[in-house]
């Protein structure tokens, strides 16, 4: 992740931690962003097709980008304290197929893991290539919960 | 004796309007089978249809609003600081595009799903950010129905999928996605 272009090793799986969703988090993101009855009250929830207090699911894609960026930030520094170049990363310009696949109800942890899947050169931005990456994130239960297909600007190295 | 499954789908539909019209034994148990689960007010699938467009409604993105959803989720320095964001391909600070996301879901969960019957949503099949938000912006959005879907499984619900857009002060699009999205039905999809 903090690999140049030219080094990024499709294949590779890199963990991004985990995050135990609590009940007043869930609350206070919905009354901000997602103001739904099943992700504002249990007894709300109750009363619905989930039958429980469950996450937006903007907050579940928000939480991976948080253990994203710590991750990131955790491997920059590694590598600037043993003084190894570091890549930077670009802006994403979006992604698709992202996927609620279960809900995420009040207590329940999450472990977000991130997959090289391909690269390809941008033809618009030299000093830059694309690296595309599978993002999941799994239940205390072991089941896939959450996914997507991300893209990312990555540097390429310093010619 | 013939199964329902097997007559033409017209003379079913009679077949079942004529159940309707009779009175029933129990007029409570027919109203039970009648009542919708929500009020009666709310949008179902059956009032949506391909190409309707619904405005959203607005919202203002202030500096404080950008640095509190990225120290909290996003804090890479672009999205933390005016210094950073203009040393950035972004040119200014800019919000986290997780942050314009959850704020056009807010415009959509308020105007749109909290009005109908709609029971949340599976995924998004594809988002692009397609322009920096900045401080002081102002997001309008719209929602517009592409397709709609009956679905096998559940004859209760039926899939409906938008495409869901916002736009700055300018005009200049900033974010678009598509999304299906689940909506109860009045009647079961037959």
């Amino acid at each position: 992740m903090i690999a140049f272009f030219e080094d990024v090793v499709v294949g590779e799986i890199l963990e991004l931690g985990t995050y135990t969703f609590k009940t007043d988090e869930i609350i206070r993101f919905a009354e901000k962003f997602d103001p739904q009855p099943f992700h504002l009250s249990e007894d709300g929830a109750a009363k619905t097709h989930f039958g429980r207090l469950c996450a937006s699911g903007w907050h579940t894609a928000s939480i991976f980008m948080k253990l994203f960026v710590a991750r990131l930030k955790s491997m920059q520094d590694e590598a600037l304290a043993e003084d190894i170049a570091v890549a930077r990363i670009g802006p994403s310009p979006g992604f698709e197929d992202l996927k609620w696949i279960k809900p995420v109800f009040a207590g329940d942890t999450l472990r977000y893991t991130r997959t090289v899947t391909g690269k390809t050169e941008s033809r618009s931005r030299p000093e830059w290539g694309l690296v595309h990456s599978d993002m999941r994130a799994f239940n205390q239960d072991g089941l896939l919960a959450f996914s997507f297909k991300a893209t990312v600007f990555v540097e390429r190295r310093p010619r | 004796m013939i199964s329902l499954s097997e007559l033409p789908s017209n003379m079913l539909r009679e077949a079942q309007a004529q159940v309707l019209i009779t009175p029933a034994v129990s007029p409570t148990a027919n109203l039970q089978i009648k009542q919708p689960r929500y009020m009666t007010d709310r949008t179902y699938f059956e009032d949506l249809a391909p190409d309707q467009e619904f405005d959203l409604g607005a919202v203002d993105v202030s500096k404080d609003d950008i640095i509190e959803f990225a120290s909290e989720f996003d804090p890479q320095s672009f999205h933390m600081s005016e210094e950073a964001g203009k040393a950035s391909i972004l040119g200014g600070l800019a919000a986290s595009g997780w942050h314009t996301a959850s704020l056009i879901m807010r415009l959509l969960a308020t105007n749109l799903f909290n009005k109908s019957t709609g029971r949340g949503s599976p995924g998004v099949s594809r988002l692009k950010w397609k322009h920096p938000v900045f401080p002081g912006d102002t997001l309008s959005a719209t929602a517009k129905i592409l397709e709609m879907k009956d679905l096998r499984s559940k004859p209760q619900l039926g899939m409906v999928f938008i495409r869901v857009r916002a736009t700055n002060q300018d005009d200049v699009e900033v974010i678009e996605w598509d999304n299906p999205v689940l909506f109860e039905r009045r009647e079961p999809a037959r």
